[in-house]
């Protein structure tokens, strides 16, 4: 064996010793050696992140051609990395309560686990590895949905993730065996040659297709999404609905383009249907919801439906358009969830939007943030979400596809709707009785919060980002 | 040259500085930072013009842009993006030099004439915004930054002139000038598209390029009711200068301006802001003249008509800010007229050399004269006329300077603007008869109203009763307290001494040598036959002034009679302003806005209601699909996943 290869996993290894370390930290420091434990796992995941940004040589294929790291990859990692962290810092508080300060070692070194899965997704070249990836994110999330162990909608929540994750994988492996037995390999490289559109292979990619759509959440996919977000720890939900969102939304691009390019007469389809479908009905749920993070699910829900809305183009804008957009949805939506994490942690776990009226009179920069966010999920100009969508819909505009870009803008007028129904209710609406009152958010969040708000504008503003993703996204 | 960038920035980030953080300064903190950071801004731009001019600007003996610092800020497509950059050449770097030098003047001043008025801070703040917005529209690399910087001049004019917002009409004021100078905007909009649309660009560089060879080319001779469309796009975009710059009919703004601070006129409504037409033209200069020739006779023309019907309005004012803001206007059409009327290339470019030149010394005298008007509002708490005389011997220096940008702006030689009107007056006699004559006419009666106004303050004897001095004071709201007028404060008679200096030596600069239409340097001689023209044409004109308004005499009064309706006409401004109320509220609002609102009730609020109440009924009836069921949840999945796969593959 060529232990070079070794090599371009730099980002894989540096995860694998953090999780071992922490691991063996949590399990054997002394109690008084364990109040540092969550300054020392941010720290160290902080300069894994930093490390990710150094730009390495060790591009190309490796073991083979199963794994492939090249500067798009080490980009989306660097994108979940952020994200993680971000993740990190705004669940530092709620890990520190009565319930859950014994056992947030846990919490870190499953979250690593679930992302070393997701790493290994984004870096398959072979759908074997994108199998073991994926159940790699995908058990341990359950455990993490399910972390509030003694609150019934978590356990609900764990158990629901669990069984639709066994069944949705179930699913993807016999698409799987579909595609090997029609083309005799797991090679993506080696497969693309061959794909053409046999009724088999229809049939396995359908499959296989479903198993990614239940993690990105489209519908029919879907049902899952909100029972689940709702009921594990907000922390948690923000992973889910960006972080494992992101990964699939990577694998997928990959899978489409490198192996499926030949048919992209037919999951083009697919997808215009399906994209169509998740923003409408995404849309539609939303507007009912009463419970913020169910909300916030429905409208990561209708989200999906754009990234697909960028997929479908199959042009480098188009893929450059939708990593941009996750880049942008990722600052966004976990600004939101910041938000909803400080407000939950003083309310004593009330997650209504009830609970958001008259936020602007008690704590006006959260309510401040929570307005950026939703501006700029909504994707009204000048905020980074405006020029995702744009580029987003640009980039099918130029493939034609004006019935898409149509529906898909008639659900943005929508989707205003009910965002501005949170910021009415922050702005408009009078305070409950037992509401919030002033607080002071913890320093972690607090950290979180601002890096959401300097991405919202830095990247709303510097057309270097988009660029830079653009340079990338040749050659895939 | 790239620290030439910070000119713009500095003034950026004091705005944002003094605009955030300015309240909890004390007030005379706020001013000193503001005027200490416009101080460096003006040191840097005397640095990039000694450099420009004296070291690297030359190349071959032909002045070329340098473009320092170009930065993409939005990208859309290949061909449209829209970048932000520095750009320096003759024009934008003599630009550079005319507004922070005034600039600076104008915040020194301050210091002194808004002491102790509520919202100092606030002021600067504006004060700096809007130099940040004009220095960055000086250099402009492409078009749509000069348009970008183009409105944020117009809101932080706007912001000034509304800055005493509790006075009804000076927040009428302000909103007649954002709207008239916006409603010109759009043609400058539409116009940039249409250019850019043929062109495929907005960058200066290209569109100036080889006698403007990429404009000629790409319109290919395409019509458009008669006029080609190349014609149609830089009339538009003349339009928004027009706007800009006060030419008739848009130039009901400028006077009611007058209502902010009188400093924040002598920088924007004198010396900057409203060149920035002038300006815009003449950085489209190749662009007009190989083009659309017939746009710039029709640029002569309006600035003509429009310097005459200013210079005749102007004789009949009696608020001084009126009489200075009228002159403005007459004098920016000269400007404008000296490029409608200029040719390219050496002697032939004599206009538009005359042009910049004009725009020049007009800034540093115009400006002096503003404040000087201040000055004089300062001590008496009135901007009428009625209300003054014989203010010399109480303030000295005031009229000092104040004569001296009157002797300036009548083109009395050796005053700068003696050079700089002879020149336009020049390259108008050699065009075209008919205009020439119409500028001598408008320089005998700029040198009447100049000198009327100056006698009257100065000399003479104040018209009316005591007790209405005191009545328009309280008026003014600066304390009722009558007292004997005194000379101003040492921050605000510097920036008259040095401005008074600029005034009496800028007509010395050769610049030909600098500044030319083809940026090749030239040289120019006075036309001795126009210059002795404009000079008797003058001093005339300051002899009738003198007998008339020198000693209090009946004589005005008596004149004013026997000209009778065409006085009352001139005194009423023409009537523009009712003939615009009655175009707009009339024509525009009854047959125009009645309809579209209708259609906006009842087609686009109808249709969103109805999108509206499909989503929440269709929401409602697809709730049940969201059970909590798991096993529900797994049916659908694989129900799914089947349906899928048969439609792709039976459909």
């Amino acid at each position: 064996m060529n232990f070079d290869n070794f090599l371009y996993m730099g980002q894989e290894i540096g995860l694998v010793i953090l999780f071992v370390f922490l691991f063996l930290y949590d399990t054997f420091c002394s109690e008084k050696g364990k109040k540092y434990f969550q300054v020392i796992a941010i720290s160290l995941f902080v300069l894994l992140t930093a490390y990710g940004f150094c730009p390495t040589t060790f591009t190309g294929e490796a073991f083979g051609g199963m794994y492939v790291n090249s500067a798009m990859t080490a980009f989306m990692k660097n994108i979940l990395n952020v994200a993680t962290l971000i993740v990190f810092l705004q669940s530092a508080q709620w890990l520190s309560s009565e319930g859950t300060s014994h056992r947030r070692g846990e919490f870190y070194t499953i979250t690593l686990v679930t992302l070393l899965g997701m790493y290994l997704m984004v870096s398959a070249n072979n759908f074997m590895l994108l199998y073991i990836g994926m159940e790699t994110a995908s058990l341990p999330l359950a455990c993490l949905a399910a972390f509030n162990k003694y609150k019934e909608k978590s356990a609900e929540a764990g158990v629901k993730y669990i069984l639709i994750s066994a069944f949705s994988s179930g699913i993807m492996l016999f698409g799987l065996s579909f595609l090997y037995g029609g083309l005799g390999t797991f090679y993506f490289s080696d497969m693309t040659a061959n794909v053409s559109a046999s009724p088999l292979v229809i049939l396995g990619f359908v499959f296989f297709f479903g198993g990614l759509g239940f993690k990105l959440s489209l519908v029919p996919f879907h049902l899952w999404t909100a029972d689940v977000y709702e009921g594990a720890p907000t922390g948690v939900t923000a992973y889910l609905s960006v972080v494992s969102k992101g990964a699939a939304a990577f694998a997928l691009i990959f899978a489409l383009y490198k192996v499926f390019a030949p048919i992209e007469i037919v999951w083009e389809h697919i997808l215009w249907w399906l994209s169509v479908i998740t923003i409408t009905l995404g849309n539609l749920f939303a507007i009912r919801q009463k419970d913020i993070k169910r909300f916030f699910a429905f409208s990561s829900i209708s989200q999906a439906g754009y990234i697909l809305l960028g997929i479908i183009t199959g042009t480098a804008q188009g893929m450059t358009a939708m990593v941009f957009f996750l880049l942008v949805y990722l600052f966004s939506n976990l600004a939101a969830f910041g938000v909803i994490a400080a407000v939950e942690n003083h309310s004593k776990g009330d997650s209504r939007i009830s609970a958001f009226n008259g936020l602007y009179k008690s704590n006006p920069v959260l309510a401040f943030i929570m307005m950026l966010a939703v501006f700029s999920l909504g994707g009204i100009p000048p905020f980074a979400g405006f020029f995702s969508k744009f580029f987003i819909f640009m980039a099918a505009a130029e493939q034609g596809q004006y019935m898409l870009v149509f529906i898909a803008l008639l659900n943005t007028v929508i989707s205003l709707f009910y965002y501005l129904l949170i910021i009415k209710a922050m702005f408009i609406n009078e305070a409950e009785e037992n509401a919030i009152t002033r607080f002071r958010t913890d320093n972690y969040n607090r950290i979180s919060l601002i890096i959401c708000v300097i991405g919202i504008f830095v990247i709303g503003f510097l057309s270097a980002v988009y660029g830079h993703i653009g340079d990338l996204s040749f050659g895939i | 040259m790239e620290y030439s960038l910070f000119i713009v920035v500095i003034p950026f980030l004091l705005f944002l500085f003094l605009g955030l953080l300015g309240t909890k300064l004390k007030s005379i903190v706020a001013g000193i930072i503001g005027t200490i950071g416009m101080g460096i801004c003006a040191v840097l731009a005397y640095t990039v013009a000694y450099q420009y001019f004296f070291g690297i600007g030359k190349t071959n003996g032909e002045w070329v842009k340098q473009i320092p610092l170009n930065f993409e800020w939005l990208r859309f497509t290949e061909n449209l993006h829209i970048d932000l950059g520095v750009l320096l050449d003759p024009i934008s770097v003599m630009m550079l030099v005319v507004i922070t030098t005034v600039s600076l003047m104008v915040h020194i001043y301050s210091l002194g004439y808004m002491k102790g008025e509520t919202g100092f801070q606030r002021y600067y703040a504006f004060l700096s915004l809007f130099s940040f917005s004009m220095l960055g529209l000086v250099v402009a690399t492409n078009i749509f930054q000069m348009y970008i910087f183009w409105e944020l001049v117009g809101v932080s004019s706007y912001s000034l002139i509304g800055f005493y917002y509790t006075k009804p009409s000076a927040v009428a004021a302000s909103k007649k000038a954002f709207i008239v100078t916006r409603f010109a905007d759009l043609g400058f909009l539409i116009g940039i598209l249409i250019l850019s649309f043929y062109t495929k660009t907005f960058d200066f560089g290209l569109l100036t390029a080889d006698h403007a060879s990429l404009v000629t080319t790409s319109f290919a001779g395409g019509t458009f009711m008669g006029l080609s469309i190349a014609t149609w796009a830089l009339a538009l975009i003349f339009m928004g200068g027009a706007g800009k710059s006060a030419m008739f009919p848009l130039h009901i703004w400028l006077p009611d301006a007058m209502e902010g601070p009188t400093p924040v006129s002598a920088l924007i409504h004198a010396a900057t802001m409203v060149v920035a037409g002038v300006y815009l033209v003449a950085r489209l200069f190749p662009v007009y003249i190989f083009a659309a020739p017939d746009v710039l006779e029709m640029i002569a023309f309006v600035g003509a008509f429009t310097a005459l019907f200013a210079a005749v309005i102007a004789i009949t004012q009696t608020d001084i800010k009126r009489v200075l803001a009228f002159s403005t206007i007459s004098q920016i059409a000269y400007m404008m007229v000296a490029l409608g009327v200029s040719g390219y290339g050496d002697h032939e470019g004599l206009g538009y050399m005359a042009s910049m030149f004009h725009l020049f010394t007009h800034a540093f005298f115009k400006a002096l004269l503003f404040l000087g008007a201040g000055s004089v509002i300062h001590a008496v708490h009135s901007n009428e006329m009625s209300a003054m005389g014989g203010l010399h011997k109480y303030m000295k220096i005031t009229s000092i300077t104040f004569f001296i940008a009157c002797l300036a702006i009548a083109g009395i030689p050796p005053f700068s603007g003696f050079f700089s009107k002879d020149e336009i007056l020049a390259a108008a006699f050699h065009h075209q008869p008919v205009i020439f004559w119409t500028l001598w006419v408008v320089a005998g009666l700029t040198a009447f109203y100049m000198f009327r106004l100056y006698f009257s303050i100065f000399w003479n004897t104040p018209k009316s009763p005591k007790g209405d001095l005191v009545h328009s004071a309280s008026l003014q709201g600066v304390g009722g307290e009558h007292h004997k007028p005194h000379e101003s404060p040492a921050p605000m008679t510097i920036p008259l001494i040095i401005l008074a200096v600029f005034s009496i030596f800028t007509g010395l600069i050769p610049f030909a040598d600098f500044i030319s239409s083809d940026n090749i340097p030239f040289h120019t001689h006075i036309d001795w036959t126009v210059a002795i023209m404009s000079i008797a044409v003058a001093v005339i004109g300051i002899t009738i002034a003198f007998m008339l308004y020198f000693k209090d005499s009946k004589q005005p009064a008596r004149i004013a009679q026997a000209m009778g309706g065409f006085y009352q006409a001139a005194l009423h401004k023409f009537y523009m302003d009712e003939i615009w109320m009655w175009v707009t509220q009339t024509v525009i609002f009854r047959y125009i806005c009645e309809p579209i609102k209708w259609f906006d009730r009842h087609i686009i609020d109808g249709s969103m209601n109805g999108l509206a109440w499909i989503t929440q009924k269709s929401s409602a009836g697809i709730k049940g699909l969201q059970s909590g069921k798991v096993q529900f949840y797994a049916w659908v999945f694989i129900f799914g996943s089947i349906v899928i796969a048969a439609l792709v593959l039976f459909l």
